[in-house]
């Protein structure tokens, strides 16, 4: 297993931890050749250690005509040549290469399963290998909840072709026609004579083999799939709950010192000068490094400062505190996010870029029976994995080897090699497992600041990130400010719907001019609002970004949704109707929407093609029908407790979420019950669904009720888990019921899209309970709210 | 100064800097890095370890006020309230990411070591200090309720 050598390599160097398939050399561990079929990328990789049976494996192989190259290097999704992904050594042990980060949303699990499931192979002999970066393996940036689509057909092919690879070695051997063999659980047989062969016999010569072009080889059915869609154990818990698991922050490696780095206070600032003889005087300490400030664009740079070197983190952290530093503060040292958020409620008077228009708003909403505005703010965000980043560096003679808790190995290693003028070639990036991720780890600044010290102290160096630089150093999720007019007619029906949108683009780290939500992020929420509504029209104006704005899980989704599932309960109140028959209702009919149908749209979907991943009504009423039902929606509820509801459609995944909350005479407010319905499309595990749906749910409310961070003179005011909180078990809910809908349709996202709809489902359900209307988040602390809203421990 | 500690059963002489926490002398000094790095300020849980039986934030505990104490860690933690933790975490799978989860264990093991039935009141009362970003909670909640009916 990947954390096996892991915890070796502590111990050794110059361990690869894949097979390196673009020499066409195979690791044999014996004195057996290996496969090297002619120009062909398609190589099983034979292991002959520790095997006791090996006389058994001499199958002859198959005479040595040359195979051609693999027909299967672009098939959907990618390559899907065997060889890239899965190895079979002689004892039947089948090794699976994730390309994928782990990071908790069980990707080992998942990519394994998809691939053993066409494989046939038995489960319990799989082991996964840890795929470094490099772009053979095609995207590699595990974020955008993609993971399943992307790589669902290209798996399934490669294990499927392997299958048939290995059915065809049997067939050779026996001199039968493949017709008559069939592989099941790593056993390939003969049906007329029921001779067997085990795949671990069979790998060298189906190595020889010509890899089948996918027309040729054929996928199971679902009705034959054994462990898609099943509650298949997380490949990583066995080690998790023995305290081997390695992540980022426990990378070891023989002579490494460790840094830690304090960083200017405010984004583009600069070291003016430095007095070190404090920390050089700290036990352990051994120097100090100033690193190149960053410029423009900040993108995923090292943010500069000075890095203290020590023995140990301890003695790095306390040579850092002794340091005194004078900062140019630079161009952002006038920021003050709550002046920022006044300017951007301002900026949403006046009309801005048009991004979706169905009618006429202006004309509809004057003529309107009943005019309902609401203004909705958010605070920024910060990710807080609760491992912070730490990445480990080492120059080996030109080369660099780099293994940090990355979510994409592959952009690390094209960054440094931008960064550091290093021909891309000589360097290695091993993601290790990450420990919370959230979006944080896509941005690699630690591991280009790690590679940076390394290089200057000839060593392996480690960069630890604090809880303090985690919080201060982040690139937080934009703050907002939504702003929206809706006209009901008579019968209480919305005949306009109006959406200005003001927030900090997340592409100001790559643009710096970007000073505008973009389309792509006006696409996550705003702009496919599924509402059939005769008049519609989503503007955003412009948001400058004075700290370092990113992705945050569900992104732009989580203001935008909070924004316009609250305003939709807020017009159900305006027009007296119940929220969750309003919101069905403004839904409308069943139908495929095309926001694209409508004037200056430009909605990208994801990425994804609308005929694959369309946007589908009925799928989104479903999932609120069902959630109400599993909440008993309209049932009489006790005292001080009520019920909200949110639906949404994110990373083309469809989910609709109702809370319980309760709210004492006090304000102490609980949450007793939490029920989400999620359609996804063919899900690969649904126990780690689940988890997923718990996870991001609760993620949206802890952010909901305390995320806050906040910027005065452009350095930020929290600095650890005592100024900035997160939900803690006690407020967990006491009853979190999910429902999967089962379904044939293609895979889509799951990581993310649980957690746009539980801030407003919250939101609504502290309305229903109170008659108080939350429009700002973080809900708890805010100074201008009435009820205290403390939290309590039970309902 | 050399310090003595009996780390999971057996005496580690240890020579860091005085003041140095525990939890960097585990990590950085013994190599034992299944004790994570969370907050460094005892508010996170991920560090816990048990010292002399109690559950203790080893982020927060200098190493040479521990001479002759007896640590023990995620790797060292053995016995019946162990065993089924571990079991009952294995069998729901309960880590999703897994880094708070040594320190999620240590915690629930030393509630169970003291309290083998407790309630929710119980529950929230031990691990309130262990925090999960992944927010595993609940089936937390649960494992422990499952592992205490097997002990």
């Amino acid at each position: 297993m990947f954390s096996d050598l892991m915890n070796e390599m502590a111990i050794k160097s110059n361990i690869s931890d894949e097979p390196d398939t673009s020499k066409n050399v195979v690791p044999v561990n014996l004195s057996r050749r290996g496969f090297i079929s002619g120009t062909s990328l398609f190589v099983i990789g034979v292991s002959l250690v520790g095997c006791s049976k090996a006389e058994e494996i001499l199958i002859d192989p198959v005479p040595p005509t040359p195979a051609g190259p693999s027909p299967l290097k672009e098939v959907r999704g990618g390559d899907a040549t065997p060889s890239l992904w899965i190895e079979i050594e002689a004892d039947g042990k089948v090794k699976i290469t994730c390309h994928r980060a782990e990071m908790g949303q069980q990707s080992w699990t998942s990519m394994a399963q998809i691939t053993v499931e066409e494989l046939e192979a038995e489960w319990d002999k799989v082991e996964i290998v840890q795929a470094l970066g490099n772009p053979k393996y095609g995207d590699q940036n595990t974020d955008g909840s993609r993971s399943v689509r992307f790589n669902f057909h290209r798996l399934r092919v490669a294990g499927a072709a392997m299958r048939q690879m290995l059915c065809q070695a049997a067939a050779n051997h026996w001199g039968v026609e493949l017709s008559e063999c069939y592989a099941e659980q790593g056993i390939v047989t003969h049906t007329p004579s029921k001779k067997t062969l085990t795949y671990g016999q069979l790998a060298e010569a189906a190595g020889n083999l010509q890899v089948p072009s996918e027309d040729q080889i054929k996928l199971k059915s679902r009705d034959e799939w054994r462990l898609i869609g099943k509650e298949i154990s997380s490949l990583t818990v066995e080690k998790i709950v023995k305290g081997e698991g390695i992540f980022g922050q426990d990378v070891q490696r023989p002579g490494m010192v460790y840094a830690v780095i304090s960083r200017p206070p405010q984004v583009l600032g600069k070291v003016l000068s430095y007095n070190d003889s404090d920390t050089l005087a700290v036990q352990g300490v051994l120097k100090t490094v100033e690193l190149p400030a960053a410029t423009v664009p900040v993108m995923f740079k090292a943010l500069g400062g000075v890095a203290v070197i020590a023995t140990d983190t301890w003695a790095a952290i306390q040579g850092r505190q002794a340091l005194s530093i004078e900062w140019d503060k630079g161009p952002n040292a006038g920021f003050d996010s709550e002046a920022f958020t006044k300017v951007l409620s301002e900026r949403t008077n006046t009309s801005g870029t048009i991004h979706r228009k169905r009618g006429d708003v202006s004309q509809a909403f004057a003529a309107a029976e009943t005019k309902v505005t609401a203004e909705y703010q958010t605070a920024f965000f910060v990710h807080s994995p609760i491992e912070p980043p730490s990445a480990t560096a080492e120059w080996i003679g030109g080369e660099l080897e780099v293994w940090a808790c990355v979510q994409d190995a592959q952009t690390t290693r094209k960054t440094i090699s931008d960064l550091l003028s290093v021909d891309i070639e000589k360097i290695k990036v091993h993601p290790t497992w990450l420990g919370g991720a959230f979006g944080r780890k896509s941005k690699c600044d630690f591991a280009v600041e790690a590679a940076l010290l390394s290089r200057e102290l000839g060593k392996p160096v480690k960069v630890v990130w604090t809880r303090e630089d985690e919080i201060q150093h982040g690139y937080y999720h934009a703050s907002s400010v939504h702003r929206f007019e809706g006209g009901l007619d008579a019968d209480g029906k919305c005949i306009s719907y109006l959406n200005r949108a003001a927030f900090p683009s997340l592409t100001s780290i790559f643009n710096p001019s970007a000073d505008e939500a973009t389309g792509f992020e006006m696409g996550l929420g705003a702009v496919d609002v599924a509402f059939d509504v005769p008049n519609l029209q989503v503007e955003s104006v412009k948001a400058e970004a004075n700290v370092r704005v990113g992705w945050l899980r569900s992104v732009a989704n989580i203001h935008t949704v909070f924004a316009n599932q609250s305003f939709v309960a807020e017009m159900a109140v305006a027009a007296g109707r119940d929220q969750k028959d309003f919101l069905i209702e403004l839904i409308g009919a069943p139908r495929i929407m095309d926001p694209n149908k409508d004037e200056q749209t430009q909605y990208p979907n994801y990425g994804a093609d609308a005929t694959e991943y369309p946007l589908d009504t009925a799928r989104l009423t479903n999932v609120a029908n069902r959630v109400s039902e599993m909440a008993k929606w309209g049932r009489e509820l006790p005292k001080g407790h009520g019920l909200g509801i949110a639906v949404h459609r994110s990373f083309l995944t469809y989910v609709a979420t109702v809370v319980e909350v309760a709210v004492d005479d006090e304000g102490n407010l609980s949450i007793p019950g939490v029920w989400v319905a999620m359609d996804a499309g063919t899900v690969v595990n649904p126990l780690h669904v689940k988890a997923q749906i718990e996870g991001g749910t609760i993620f949206g409310f802890s952010n909901a009720l305390y995320g806050k961070i906040s910027m005065k003179n452009g350095a930020v005011e929290q600095a650890n888990f005592p100024d900035w909180r997160l939900l803690r078990m006690e407020e967990a809910p006491r009853t979190f019921e999910v429902e999967i809908i089962e379904s044939n349709a293609p895979p889509a996202g799951v990581g993310e899209p649980p957690t746009p709809p539980a801030a407003p489902a919250l939101a609504n359900a502290i309305y229903a309970a109170t008659g108080k209307r939350f429009r700002n988040l973080p809900i708890i602390g805010a100074d201008d709210y009435v009820l205290p809203l403390n939290r309590t421990e039970d309902a | 100064m050399a310090i003595t500690i009996n780390i999971n059963g057996k005496n580690e002489t240890v020579d860091a800097a005085a003041g140095t926490p525990l939890l960097w002398v585990l990590r950085d000094h013994l190599k034992m890095t299944g004790t994570k790095f969370g907050c460094g300020v005892a508010q996170c849980g991920a560090c816990t370890v048990h010292l002399d039986g109690e559950p203790t934030r080893s982020c927060s505990i200098p190493h040479d006020a521990l001479d002759g104490a007896k640590v023990t860690t995620i790797e060292g933690k053995e016995g019946k309230a162990a065993q089924a933790i571990r079991d009952a975490w294995v069998d729901l799978n309960v880590p999703q990411c897994g880094y708070c989860q040594s320190g999620q264990i240590m915690s629930a093991v030393a509630l169970l070591e003291s309290n083998p039935t407790p309630t929710d009141q119980d529950i929230y009362d031990a691990m309130s200090g262990n925090l999960c970003r992944c927010a595993t909670y609940m089936t937390i909640r649960r494992a422990i309720k499952q592992a205490s009916t097997r002990l």
